[in-house]
Formats: C-alpha cells, sequence, structure tokens
C-alpha cells in the first residue's frame, strides 16, 4: 500500500507520539482522536441526568453481572439449608435459596444485590427525569425527533428491565406482582388466557416463568437497551449537543468544554460520584429484605406491600378503578356470542391499558404534534426555558400530575394508615384528582408561566428592583432600578414566541376542517402569549429617569472592580 | 432551496428584513471570562491541588475500609453482622468512589482551563451528498429492476411476510393450552376442608362465631404441582351468626350452621383476600382494597373487583368435620375471556 511507505518516513519525537503512532499505524485513530478529542460540549446542570441513566446502567452491568455468578433461576423445589436460622428447613425454590445464600453466605453478596436494586430504582428515575428535561427544553425538536423516540424505547425497557429483575428472587412479595401480571394478562379478550399460559409455561405459577424472565433480565432486555444507548449516543454526536440561549450562543454553534481535558474529567468524575453515592444508599438503606417476606405461596400476603416505584402508577391505575357502580352495575360484561358468552373485564382492562397507552402515545408523537401545531420546521439546537413555552409546559406538568396521583394510589392504604384518614376516602379523592388534578395543573402552570415571562420582560425593560427609595428635588419618591447587563438581558429577550397561525381560506373561500381544527388548537396553544422585548421597547422604556440615576451607579461599581 | 432556508446550520439564519432587525437583540457574544481565585492566586492553586489529593487520599482510605469489612468481620447467623458487614462494604465503596469522583471533578474545576470554547454546527446533510445518495439509491434500485418487474416483486413481497410465522409458530409449545384447567379445583365432594399450611382437617365444632381459617383442600401438600393447586383452592372459612348471612334461593344450604367458606383468590387480579374484618364482616384484599361483604355473599362492596368471590358449598361428613359438598360452582380468581 502506499500509505506504508508515509508511515515510515514519520518518526515520532514524543513519547506520546510514539505510542500513538504504534497504534495508529496498525489500527488508524488519529482521525477520531482529531474529531473528538476536543469536541465542545455545553454545560449545564440539566444535562446531568442523561449521564446519571448511562452510569447507573453501568453500574447494573457490573453488579448484575457479580450476582448472576451466584444466582440460579430454578423453581425446583428445595429445603434452605442457609445461614439464615428462621428460614431453615423451609420448602422454597432454588432461585429463593440461592437468592439467600447471596445475601447471607457471600460476602458482599448483599451489598451487590442492594446497590443492584438501588441502581435499578435510579436508572429508571434518571431515564424518566432526563426525558422531561428534553421535554421541558424543547430538546426533541427537529433535527432530534428519532432519538427523543429511542429515549422513548429506553424508558420502557428500563421498567421492563426493571420488573423482569424485581420477580428474580421468587419471594412473596415479587410472587405476588407476578400474580397481578397474571390476572391482568388474564383479562386481555380473546388472546388473555393463552398469553398467560404460553407466559408462565401452564398455570400460574407453574415452574417456567423464573428462567424465562431470567433470559429476558440478563440477555435480551440489556442487549437492547446497550444498543439503543449506542444508537442515543451516536445522534448526540451527530448533532452535537443542544444549549440553552445566551449571550455567545446561536443556532449554528456549540458553546462549552472541550471533551479533552474538562468535560472528560467532570463526566469521567461524575461516574465515580453516581457509584459512590449509590454504594453509600446501599450501605445504609436496606432494600427488598426478602428474608423477611418468605418464599412464594398463593395464599399468604402481607398488606401494606408497594411496588417498585416505577410500577407504582399502573397498580395506582389498578386500585382506583371502581369495579362495580351502585349495585346493579359492575364493569365485567358477559357478551353472549353463537359459541357460547365471554367475559370482557373492563374493570380490569381500563386501568392497566388506558392510563400507560394514553401517556406513552402522547410521548412518541409529541415532537411531531408540537411540529404539527407550531407548523415550525427549523432546526432548534436552542434550547427553550421552561416558561417560555408555556402551554407545552403545562401539558407536561398536568402529565406529571396525572402520573403522580395514579402513583400516590398505589399507596392510598399506607396513606390511609399513615394519616389515619379513611381508605375509603383517599381512594374517592384520588379518583377526583386523577381527572382534576392535570386540569388544574395545567391551568395554574401556564398562568406560573406567563407570570415568569412578565416578570422578565420587567427585568429586560426596568431591570432589578433594589429597594432603595429616592427622593427627586422636586419632591417625587421613586424606587431606584438597576439596569441589568446586555448578557443577561440577552438571555431574558432571546426565545421565539410564536403567535396564533389564523385558518386561510383556498381559493374556493373555504377553510378546511383539518385548517379549522389547526386553528383552534393553535389558538390554544398561543393565544395567551408574552413577546420577548424589542430594542425599540427598551430604548422608549429610557424615558423613565429610574434607571438612569442606577445606571450611573452601576457603571461605577463596575468600574471600581 | 426551499427546505435550507429553514434555519438549518451553516445556512444564515437571519431570515431578517431590514425592520425586523430592529425588533431583535443583537448578540452580545461571551461574556468576558472571570479569572477563578487559583487563577490569579498561586496559594489558592496551591490550595485546590493539595485538596484533590486529600480527596484521592479519601479514596485509598474508603478501599482499606472495605477490605477491613470484608475480610476482618466474619458472618455469623445473626443478621445484625451481616449489617455491619454490608455498612462497612458500602461506606467503604462509597468513599473509594466518591474520593477519587469529587477529586476529579474538583480538579477541572479549580484547575483545569475553564475558558469557554466556541465551535460551529455543520449541516447534517450537505446538499451534494444528499443528491449523491438520491441517485445511488435510484440507480440500485433500477439495476435490481424491482420496479420493473412486478412479477418478482410481488412473490418476493408474499415470501417475505409468510417466512417470519414460523419464528412466532415454533413459540407454540411455551405452554399448555388452558383446556379446561381454570375451572376446575382440588374440591369435590367429601373432600375435608384442612387448616393452611398444615393440612390438618377441621371440625365444625372447632369453627367458633367470629373465627376465620385459612383453609386448604386435604391432600393438596402431596400432590405434584402444588402451588398451581393452591393458587386456586385456597378458601377462607368463616363462621358467623346463622341471622346475618342472607343465602339467596338455592344456596341457604351451602354453608353449616352459620360456617360458610369463600374462595380467598381475589376476583378482580388474584391476590390473596386475606384480611378479615371480624365486626363488620368485611374480607379485603390487600393488593387493591377490593372490599366484600360476607352478610351479602361476598358482594364487592368498594374497590375494583366487579365479581363476588365464589362460594365453596360445605356440609359436615359423619365423624363431624367439614368437607366440600362439590367444587365451586363458577371459576375461581381473576376473570378470563374463556369464563363464561
Amino acid at each position: 500500500m502506499s500509505s506504508s511507505t508515509a508511515t515510515q518516513t514519520y518518526v515520532p519525537k514524543t513519547r506520546v507520539g510514539k505510542v500513538t503512532d504504534y497504534v495508529d499505524s496498525r489500527v488508524g485513530g488519529s482521525g477520531i482522536v482529531k474529531e473528538f478529542g476536543r469536541k465542545i460540549f455545553p454545560d449545564h446542570w440539566t444535562f446531568m441526568f442523561g449521564e446519571v441513566a448511562l452510569y447507573t446502567f453501568v453500574i447494573l452491568l457490573i453488579s448484575g453481572t457479580f450476582l448472576t455468578f451466584f444466582y440460579d433461576p430454578s423453581m425446583a423445589e428445595t429445603h434452605y439449608e442457609g445461614s439464615y436460622l428462621p428460614l431453615r428447613g423451609v420448602e422454597m425454590s432454588v432461585a429463593y435459596a440461592s437468592s439467600l445464600d447471596i445475601s447471607f453466605d457471600i460476602r458482599g453478596g448483599l451489598f451487590m444485590r442492594q446497590i443492584h436494586h438501588w441502581a435499578a430504582l435510579l436508572f429508571a428515575a434518571s431515564v424518566a427525569v432526563h426525558m422531561l428535561r428534553v421535554f421541558f427544553t424543547g430538546a426533541f425538536r427537529r433535527p432530534r425527533e428519532f432519538n427523543w423516540v429511542v429515549g422513548c424505547v429506553l424508558l420502557i425497557l428500563s421498567l421492563a428491565a426493571g420488573f423482569t429483575g424485581y420477580s428474580l428472587p421468587d419471594d412473596l412479595l415479587s410472587g405476588n406482582g407476578l400474580r397481578i401480571i397474571d390476572g391482568v394478562m388474564k383479562a386481555i379478550p380473546v388472546v388473555g388466557t393463552y398469553l398467560s399460559f404460553f407466559l408462565f409455561g401452564g398455570e400460574f405459577p407453574g415452574t417456567m416463568i423464573i428462567g424465562r424472565l431470567y433470559v429476558l433480565h440478563i440477555l435480551l432486555i440489556p442487549a437492547v437497551i446497550l444498543l439503543l444507548i449506542g444508537i442515543h449516543l451516536f445522534m448526540v454526536v451527530l448533532h452535537k449537543h443542544t444549549q440553552f440561549a445566551g449571550p455567545g450562543r446561536t443556532n449554528t454553534n456549540v458553546v462549552g468544554y472541550p471533551v479533552g481535558p474538562v468535560y472528560a474529567a467532570k463526566a469521567g468524575g461524575f461516574f465515580f460520584i453516581v457509584f459512590g453515592v449509590l454504594a453509600a444508599i446501599a450501605a445504609a438503606f436496606t432494600i427488598n429484605p426478602i428474608w423477611n417476606y418468605g418464599p412464594y405461596d398463593p395464599s399468604p400476603v402481607s398488606a401494606g406491600t408497594q411496588p417498585d416505584w416505577y410500577i407504582g402508577w399502573v397498580d395506582g391505575a389498578l386500585r382506583l378503578m371502581p369495579g362495580t357502580i351502585g349495585s346493579n352495575f359492575d364493569f365485567e360484561f358477559m357478551i353472549p356470542f353463537p359459541w357460547g358468552v365471554n367475559a370482557l373485564s373492563l374493570n380490569v382492562l381500563i386501568p392497566a391499558l388506558v392510563p400507560a397507552t394514553i401517556v406513552f402515545a402522547l410521548m412518541f408523537a409529541w415532537p411531531w404534534i408540537e411540529a404539527w401545531v407550531t407548523k415550525d420546521r427549523r432546526e432548534h439546537h436552542l434550547l427553550n426555558r421552561p416558561r417560555n413555552a408555556p402551554t407545552r409546559t403545562a401539558i407536561g406538568v398536568a402529565g406529571i400530575v396525572f402520573y403522580c396521583v395514579l402513583w400516590a394510589a398505589a399507596s392510598s392504604d399506607l396513606i390511609a394508615t399513615h394519616f389515619l384518614v379513611s381508605l375509603n376516602d383517599v381512594t374517592y379523592w384520588l379518583r377526583f384528582l386523577v381527572i382534576f388534578g392535570p386540569i388544574l395543573a395545567f391551568m395554574a402552570t401556564r398562568r406560573i408561566a406567563l407570570a415568569l415571562q412578565r416578570k422578565d420582560r420587567e427585568i429586560a425593560l426596568h431591570g432589578r428592583e433594589t429597594g432603595r427609595i429616592v427622593r427627586l428635588p422636586h419632591g417625587e419618591f421613586i424606587e431606584v432600578h438597576e439596569p441589568v447587563d446586555d448578557y443577561k438581558r440577552y438571555t431574558l429577550v432571546s426565545f421565539d414566541s410564536p403567535e396564533v397561525t389564523v385558518p386561510k381560506a383556498d381559493a374556493d373561500g373555504k377553510i378546511g376542517l383539518l385548517d379549522k381544527v389547526h386553528g383552534r388548537v393553535s389558538r390554544f396553544f398561543f393565544e395567551d402569549r408574552v413577546a420577548p422585548v424589542t430594542p425599540k421597547e427598551l430604548s422608549a422604556s429610557h424615558g423613565d429617569h429610574h434607571d438612569e440615576i442606577a445606571g450611573a451607579k452601576d457603571r461605577e461599581s463596575i468600574a471600581s472592580h | 432551496m426551499a427546505d435550507s432556508s429553514h434555519g438549518a446550520p451553516g445556512t444564515s439564519v437571519t431570515v431578517a428584513t431590514p425592520d425586523r432587525e430592529l425588533d431583535e437583540f443583537e448578540n452580545p457574544g461571551l461574556p468576558p471570562h472571570r479569572p477563578r481565585l487559583a487563577d490569579r492566586d498561586r496559594r489558592a492553586e496551591k490550595r485546590a491541588e493539595r485538596q484533590v489529593a486529600l480527596l484521592f487520599f479519601i479514596s485509598v482510605l474508603g478501599t482499606l475500609l472495605f477490605f477491613v469489612g470484608y475480610f476482618a468481620i466474619p458472618l455469623n447467623e445473626t443478621v445484625e453482622r451481616l449489617r455491619l458487614q454490608n455498612l462497612m462494604l458500602g461506606l467503604g465503596t462509597a468513599f473509594a468512589m466518591l474520593g477519587i469522583g469529587v477529586g476529579i471533578v474538583h480538579w477541572a474545576k479549580t484547575l483545569m482551563p475553564d475558558h469557554e470554547v466556541t465551535e460551529s454546527r455543520h449541516e447534517i446533510r450537505p446538499e451534494r451528498d444528499r443528491q449523491d445518495a438520491e441517485k445511488i439509491v435510484n440507480d440500485i434500485l433500477d439495476e435490481s429492476g424491482i420496479k420493473r418487474r412486478p412479477l418478482i416483486r410481488n412473490t418476493l413481497l408474499g415470501a417475505a411476510i409468510l417466512a417470519p410465522l414460523p419464528a412466532i409458530a415454533i413459540f407454540r409449545d411455551l405452554g399448555p393450552l388452558p383446556g379446561n384447567t381454570l375451572k376446575q379445583t382440588m374440591w369435590d365432594t367429601g373432600v375435608r376442608l384442612t387448616r393452611d399450611p398444615s393440612g390438618t382437617p377441621i371440625r365444625a365444632s372447632d369453627v367458633t362465631v367470629g373465627s376465620a381459617f385459612h383453609v386448604i383442600p386435604e391432600g393438596l401438600n402431596e400432590v405434584e404441582n402444588k402451588l398451581e393447586e393452591k393458587a386456586k383452592a385456597v378458601v377462607l372459612l368463616m363462621r358467623l351468626d346463622p341471622e346475618e348471612l342472607n343465602p339467596s334461593p338455592g344456596r341457604e344450604n351451602w354453608g353449616y350452621d352459620g360456617i360458610v367458606a369463600y374462595s380467598k383468590i381475589c376476583t378482580h387480579v388474584g391476590c390473596p383476600v386475606a384480611l378479615y374484618e371480624q365486626q363488620t364482616h368485611h374480607l379485603l384484599c390487600p393488593c387493591h382494597q377490593s372490599t366484600f361483604d360476607l352478610e351479602q355473599e361476598c358482594k364487592v362492596i368498594f374497590g375494583p373487583a366487579a365479581r363476588p368471590l365464589p362460594q365453596l358449598p360445605i356440609e359436615v361428613d359423619d365423624e363431624g368435620y367439614l368437607v366440600a359438598s362439590s367444587d365451586f360452582q363458577e371459576p375461581v380468581g381473576p376473570s378470563f375471556w374463556e369464563r363464561g
């Protein structure tokens, strides 16, 4: 090859040069270093959530691999012979016995179990919070729609990974969780019973389910998650990271720190911080003490048990749905068919499917919904402050409230016992809130966002209130305002404020139905808006003498620094 | 191109007509860099250096703590010892990791350059590449002839739709078909009611008014598929004042002198209905709070369940033990499509 002569003529002079030349002449790599060594990453504290998700996943892989060396996913019957006395001699599955052995007879095993479980909770949480950040700042907009979808799939997979892992110890608590899954599955029309029999390998609980969940949990789901993380990060590099608007930042540049050394050090160091925090939690707080629950048995159950937090909202929905209304109506319908009567359990199907379907469908489709509303096809690399997109922010908060009410419902019994109120009343209140809470939250949030925008306008125009009252020579009292500097002002005024698009009539003078709908939705979104301050307005406001005094002062104080 | 004026990077974003420019503030550019203490003061710089080193040293101590916990604390049979070891392993790891992490971040924030750098974004899709790519794809399609030969295209389509079906069908043996299994339990005429989990039979006289028993069918502990049978057959046995029971026509003799037996498996999604409220005669499922009223044949009075708990007809045999008069008259547990 002709290039080989080139490598031979190059003689590295530094030690680094020698090492890199050795590698580079064999596998290449100079190009990668050139591309990434000094790549710029914008910095903002909200960008950390995605990092937390990535790092907890790495910690899950490390701790999970350790656990697989000792865990045995068999549902064969055995009698426990390990060191935990209260359960000695008790009949249980091999899976549960090996989970107990990891806890009591493998040094560090309990620590690994606890860090694995805590990391799983944090993984799902950080993915969720990261997505909220992306949503509220508008980072899903063109060109990042696909990456948003990849993120949505990752969220679902993180829940799947969590739930399949939760069931593996085969203890009483997780067994009841599987029992609920079985009950929900059987409610699915036509195929439900078959799905349940195929998943459990026959009747619940069977002897297959743990092994099957194990394969999903340690092979299939993490493999897909890894693949999608790869795609996700590839797209982050391709698009370059978004940044908040501000002085020096535009839609066509990236401002931040280079990967080497600052960003790499901060991000790398942050991995150890996440690991350290998880280790501290795992050291101090017991999670899932399976030895207290005992082996799975379909008869006993303990009151006041909770699923892991990310499943809570579905469990809460199951609790809130009334099965009967009055004494004569119930939600289980017996439908007569020519071949017989079939049962449709809407009291299970509605809560199990409807909230999750609404939330996930809206989530997946949101980038396109919003693009349709705004008719905005530009590329966006500058993030919105949530207040500058009042309707989107309000919809997001309504979604959070909806989710949180369902989540609270999963603890309705604990709320009742802790606050000494009637369980039935708690349920009635939560039923009310799950419908009206999001509506109230929407209205309140939009008002708050608009009010914050007005406050921003006020500051950009008149500056900050200093609290100093000054008497002018002719007797008037004024409060001195301190004007903001150009940089701060630019941060306050540089945002888009879309306006209502009025539907236009076509050549025949008619307005199509879709255009009408669009006009209405557009009005709903943008009727109430606060426009950014313009230079004209600012110079007009300088007629006020308030800030001139302060302006002079301010200039002095800057000069004296 | 209409497309590239949509603010794609690389092309100008100032979609500005002259009077629009007056409406927007000019970007003032990056604010001036403010040096940190360590940039200006050599003593501060040295101090930061020492702090970073101290943090790394704390990490070393954390690792040592881990080893002390691992080797110096032998596990015995108490949970307290286990907790102590777990605490030391965890705190050791926490210090080991946090020392490194906080140290590196502190190093980056105080001593590494903190000048913000600007880099321009590139177009994701240069116009020329897109045209080339479009041409290549079209050429490939042309050369393959897939558009010109519908016979090939359609047969391939049909084959491609059918080919994955075996991959679905092969999962058929994941489990047996339900058949009649969900409609039958171990209960049958003359099967004795026994205590859960010991399996000892229960005399009618053992059941005093106000008491409740968790019940399994006799012989359950010996059967092969014990958990599956138990998941359908568990029963709650209670005795009330016969006056308080209001049996519907045809069910008058399903109980015995105020003793009644109901399936313990919730008709909602199958949790055990394990809580018996003695005063109100309510049964409560701890999973989703479905509440059933014993005085109304376990009708649902609150919560997400839609159906009453199935009742097990019982009687007393010659020796005075409680036995089932038959299996349940309807399927127990959560509803399923074929329940009918």
